[in-house]
């Protein structure tokens, strides 16, 4: 997102965007959130149901410690506070892939209370509040595709998925674009998996995004909103959130008032469709559940919790900024990975040369592994490598554009970069005495190209030193050339 | 020596024991009982091949050295237990035929203790109801007089043990439900503390009051098997206990201090709420109840006057905190994954709809609907959480009554047994005719029903105990000491009624 | 406020219960007598009063979850599947059929 585009889109039409986000994290743990059984994709239909994961008669919920142990990392990691006491309600409701006929989740007191989500839109920071995130179990899965099923017009209903542990995300309505908007579902993305709760697979839906969607004239009170569900992709985010606000503004245009609805996003019409809604009005009948006594956390399991947990992005990039000098930018860019700080920050350390190893991982590096399209956990130059090259451009041993080649070769697998220099001449030249004399011949070859300098023709100077440059076959240092020239012109 | 199915547990133990008898025998009588006396409507369904089987292993392990107190003694099952290899109903049409894949911690620790399970027991639809006329497979006779109800929701277990089909069962109380039939059958049952017994394996019904508990023909027979069924549960039950698993044999005679041979409650305060002895109370069962209050302090307890200011609460309060779980405990059943699914539908909702209303009875559909409706948007403080709310105050009444005395005393119901179908068209009379053992559900507490006599019609009459949270073993012993010199727990029925 | 048979059709059909029309009547009249039972509940001061949701909260010391270590320990088979599929009324290839979900 760039900075213009996101000022360009606070207001639309002379309308203000409102949006709120509800994120849906799965969690990493090897077992459900109620029952011992695996949580685990892509297996034979309910292999992984066990008989709490069915409702069967008799089955009763007892909570996996390892949830309540990743809500306490997202609740440090977004600065919220962690409820010393928080509670597990029924929420109630009739659907094929809910076995109980409700959904444990939490309601008043929630385990996750507050905190806040801060990213950059281009150059300007933002923070997004959060109102909370509670604990809640996934639901199983509706299979509607395979039309023989059943001798046709039958749904499958597969109870795998069902008790996967989910952390639900609220923000409060802060987001004021589109651009906001996947700036914020990108950092929320990027911390969850930083901090290693959930996979982040967006596909499979592990990191499931509802973007509660509304318009309204600025200072007018808050509009109707239409929530959009399931929004699978950062691409699909853009796209419905757009098209959602468009049509919302043409709807009021023409007169229409906006009725509360949930919408599912299409990706082949780029068009955003409300559900069929039920029935009955939506009356959850939420109560504590009997079946689960109150979720209690003691303050020295949050304090070992913190004290276990990975140094956070925001913190590392402030810590860039304090202690390498980067610009904000650099350090947000470099903490977009675990793996990809940790290159920076080694090659810095190495290197002594922290905003050139910056340069260098934004842009080379970068660029290199876009390419061959591979992850910085697999990048085949060392950050000691990276280094060393630094450390040649530093002591001008080699121009940037020779530094290219080496590292070039470093990635097809060549170690020592010395050696590299040697092998492939790329030595500059920083003996005077030569340089002069390749410099002296030059001018007596370019009389015309002097003459025009002197007439002030500045084109005529650069020609000169690429004749030099030229001449020394790429070895002389541009520096020195420009130097030297001068000093005999002028 | 008296007919194998006179014998009750302990004696039946030491008859196993001193190998007078062989499991295998005394379950093949007990069978062969249970099969002649069918039209009692107690059994749900007998197994025995299980039984034999069980038997024989039984009797070979006891030959191999075993000598476990309820090795080889049968007993049967209320069928809210979900058991593997045995059908399982709830009482209920929804369940028809359903077969559990795992078994209830409770049954399975009484067969890992040795006992034999000759089948499942009748009971109300899901527990629902004080006169077992709730169950989908027909009603329950109570055995002293085949015209009236055995009570319920365990009304099948009650009757079972009155009329010597089995020496004991296991029952569920929620709000009464195994002291209330205990007492119209004049058998001995106990509902522990609220997560003493775990109900991993019990087919839900109000999730924060049932209970577990062994229903049997004394004290000292509760106490055997109460001390096998209970103990934690902690892998499968967020609410079990972690109180370990105790003998509570061990306590039933141990003397208390200051006790005399022929004093040996001395010291005991027993405390008689004045709620419990009002005008609600029919005569028969207030004299029963006060010539065992007599008993009582001629074994050296002294009777304390306390006050339970919310007993009449407890009844609304009740009838909508238990529908309230209730509706979200039998949402499940939806005929998707097991149970009843109705033959014709449109469409999902449809298929919902008639499944449901197929598969579950009249009763059951007035407390979903109760429920439904307490926890319904607009409705949910005025009704729902003020009744958690008195349920706190309720609780309260009988912490500070505890500082008055060391266990209540009081009848079971207001009456003995009523006739069949006498209540069956008026759920608001049964439900006031819970009255005197709700509180004790609502507060979690520990409470037991004793044969106290017998009053209209030689129904018999329960006296109701009350202890304090995990003070089973005073209550037990209580009750045992009353059976010492007591014979109401010895009576049986006429055979020539059954 | 006594319950109208609107809102019994309300209530049944949030439970997913179908009444027929000879039900209702009866059915308002007995959960209406029922209610004038809980009137009494409306007398009751329970200012400041904690609800009690679990009984064990009312035996001293408070009562918290116990948590079990995520340990995936739960035995899992397409044999052990079809058993847990035993009493169901409608499978194939291991999903519980329903009709049609439309979203």
């Amino acid at each position: 997102m760039s900075a213009p585009a996101a000022r360009a889109s606070l207001l639309v039409n002379g309308y203000e965007v409102v949006i709120g986000f509800e994120t849906h994290a799965q969690l990493s743990t090897a077992s459900k959130i109620f029952s011992r059984s695996a949580v685990a994709f892509g297996a034979e239909p309910n292999v992984h149901a066990s008989p709490v994961d069915l409702a069967l008669p008799g089955a009763l919920p007892v909570m996996n410690k390892g949830a309540v142990e990743r809500a306490i990392q997202l609740g440090l990691a977004v600065n919220a506070h962690v409820a010393e006491k928080s509670v597990f309600a029924r929420k109630n409701y009739f659907y094929p892939d809910l076995p109980k006929g409700y959904q444990i989740s939490q309601f008043e007191i929630p385990v996750v209370q507050g905190g806040e989500v801060s990213f950059f839109l281009g150059d300007e920071k933002k923070t997004v509040r959060l109102v909370r995130a509670h604990l809640e179990e996934d639901a199983g899965k509706s299979l509607h595709e395979d039309a023989a099923l059943g001798g046709g017009g039958q749904s499958g209903i597969d109870l795998n998925r069902a008790g996967t542990p989910l952390l639900e995300i609220v923000t409060e309505p802060d987001i004021r674009s589109t651009a906001e908007a996947v700036a914020y579902a990108k950092e929320l993305h990027k911390i969850v998996t930083w901090i290693g709760i959930c996979d982040g697979n967006m596909q499979e839906g592990s990191f499931r995004c509802d973007a509660n969607v509304s318009v309204r004239k600025p200072g007018a009170p808050l509009g109707t909103r239409r929530e959009i569900k399931n929004l699978n992709s950062f691409k699909f985010m853009q796209q419905a959130i757009d098209y959602e606000i468009r049509w919302q503004i043409e709807q009021i245009e023409d007169g229409h008032a906006i009725q509360q609805a949930t919408v599912l996003f299409d990706p082949d019409t780029g068009e955003t469709r409300a559900m069929r809604t039920k029935e009955d009005a939506a009356d959850y009948r939420y109560f504590p559940d009997p079946d689960l006594p109150p979720l209690v956390i003691s303050r020295d399991w949050v304090d070992r919790v913190r004290s276990e947990m990975a140094e956070l992005p925001r913190v590392m990039a402030e810590r860039f900024v304090r202690d390498y000098g980067l610009p904000e930018y650099d350090a947000t860019t470099l903490t977009q990975s675990q793996a990809m700080a940790a290159y920076f920050e080694v090659t810095a350390k190495a290197s002594g040369q922290a905003k050139l190893a910056s340069n260098w991982i934004m842009g080379e590096v970068a660029r290199r592994l876009n390419q061959d399209d591979i992850d910085f956990d697999a990048i085949p130059v060392a950050s000691a490598q990276l280094a060393a090259l630094i450390g040649r451009i530093v002591d001008n041993t080699i121009s940037n554009n020779a530094a290219k080649q080496v590292f070039d070769a470093l990635w097809q697998g060549e170690c020592e970069v010395d050696a590299i220099i040697e092998a492939k001449g790329l030595k500059q030249m920083n003996d005077t005495g030569a340089l002069e004399s390749i410099i002296d011949e030059v001018l007596a070859g370019n009389a015309d190209n002097i003459a025009q300098y002197k007439a002030g023709k500045d084109k005529a100077f650069n020609a000169l030193v690429g004749q030099v440059m030229k001449a020394s076959k790429g070895k002389a240092n541009p520096a020195q050339v420009n130097a030297l020239l001068k000093a005999k012109l002028d | 020596m008296s007919e194998i199915h006179e014998w009750r547990v302990a004696e039946l133990s030491r008859q196993l024991q001193a190998k007078a008898v062989s499991s295998v025998e005394v379950t093949q009588h007990l069978l062969a009982r249970a099969e002649a006396h069918q039209r009692l409507g107690s059994f749900l369904h007998l197994d025995p091949d299980r039984a034999l089987a069980q038997a024989k292993l039984a009797d070979a392990q006891r030959r191999d050295g075993h000598a476990a107190p309820l090795l080889g003694v049968p007993m049967a099952h209320k069928d809210v237990f979900v058991t593997e290899g045995m059908p399982t109903t709830a009482g209920s049409k929804m369940l028809a035929g359903y077969q559990s894949p795992f078994t209830a911690t409770v049954v399975r620790r009484l067969m890992e203790a040795g006992t034999v399970s000759l089948g499942k027991l009748n009971c109300d639809e899901f527990a629902m109801g004080s006169a077992n006329e709730n169950s989908a497979y027909g009603p329950v006779k109570n055995p002293w007089d085949v015209t009236r109800v055995p009570g319920g929701s365990s009304g099948g277990s009650a009757a079972a043990v009155a009329a010597r089909l089995v020496p004991a069962a296991t029952g569920t109380d929620t709000g009464g439900s195994i002291r209330q039939p205990a007492a119209f059958c004049g058998i001995t049952g106990i509902k522990p503390t609220y997560g003493l017994c775990s109900r991993y394996g019990m087919v839900a019904f109000a999730s924060s009051l049932d209970q577990a508990g062994p229903m049997a023909r004394s004290a000292e027979d509760c106490a055997l098997l109460l001390s096998a069924m209970a103990g934690p549960d902690l892998d499968r039950d967020a609410t079990s206990l972690d109180v370990p698993a105790r003998d509570f044999t061990q306590t039933l005679n141990q003397p208390r201090a200051g006790a005399t041979p022929d004093k040996p409650l001395s010291g005991l305060r027993v405390g008689l709420p004045k709620e419990f002895f009002g005008a609600g109370v029919s005569t028969d069962v207030n004299e029963a109840v006060q010539a065992a209050l007599a008993q009582l302090t001629a074994l050296g307890a002294t009777l304390v006057d306390i006050s339970l200011p919310r007993t009449e609460l407890s009844i609304p309060v009740y009838y909508i905190i238990a529908p309230a779980e209730a509706s979200s405990n039998l949402s499940r059943f939806d005929g998707v994954r097991y149970g009843h699914r109705a033959a014709a539908y449109d469409d999902l909702i449809d298929m919902y709809q008639k499944t449901r209303s197929e598969g579950f009875g009249d009763e059951v559909k007035r407390r979903i609907l109760i429920g439904t409706y307490v926890l319904s948007h607009g409705y949910y403080d005025a009704y729902y959480l003020q009744a958690q709310k008195i349920r706190r105050l309720i609780a309260n009444d009988f912490q500070a009554a505890f500082q008055q005395c060391d266990v209540i005393a009081g009848p079971v119901a207001p009456t003995v047994a009523w006739h069949l179908g006498e209540k069956a068209n008026d759920p608001v009379a049964s439900y006031l005719a819970d009255i005197f053992t709700l509180s004790i559900s609502l507060a979690g507490l520990p409470g037991m029903s004793v044969p106290a006599g017998f009053g209209e019609g030689g129904m018999p009459v329960g006296l109701q105990l009350v202890g304090n949270y995990l003070k089973e073993p005073e209550l037990l012993q209580t009750a045992h000491q009353f059976q010492q010199v007591t014979s109401w727990h010895t009576a049986s029925p006429k055979e020539s009624v059954l | 406020m006594a319950l109208t048979s609107d809102d019994m059709r309300r209530l049944a059909a949030l439970a997913r219960l179908e009444l027929t029309p000879e039900a209702e009547g009866p059915l308002v009249t007995q959960i209406n007598g029922f209610f004038d039972l809980v009137a009494q509940m409306n007398a009751v001061d329970t200012t400041r009063i904690e609800p009690l949701a679990h009984p064990t909260d009312a035996m001293g010391e408070a009562v918290a979850l116990r948590l079990r270590d995520d340990i995936a320990s739960e035995p899992a088979s397409e044999a052990i599947r079809d058993t847990n599929q035993r009493s169901a009324p409608a499978v194939e290839r291991g999903l519980f059929l329903v009709p049609k979900v439309i979203e």
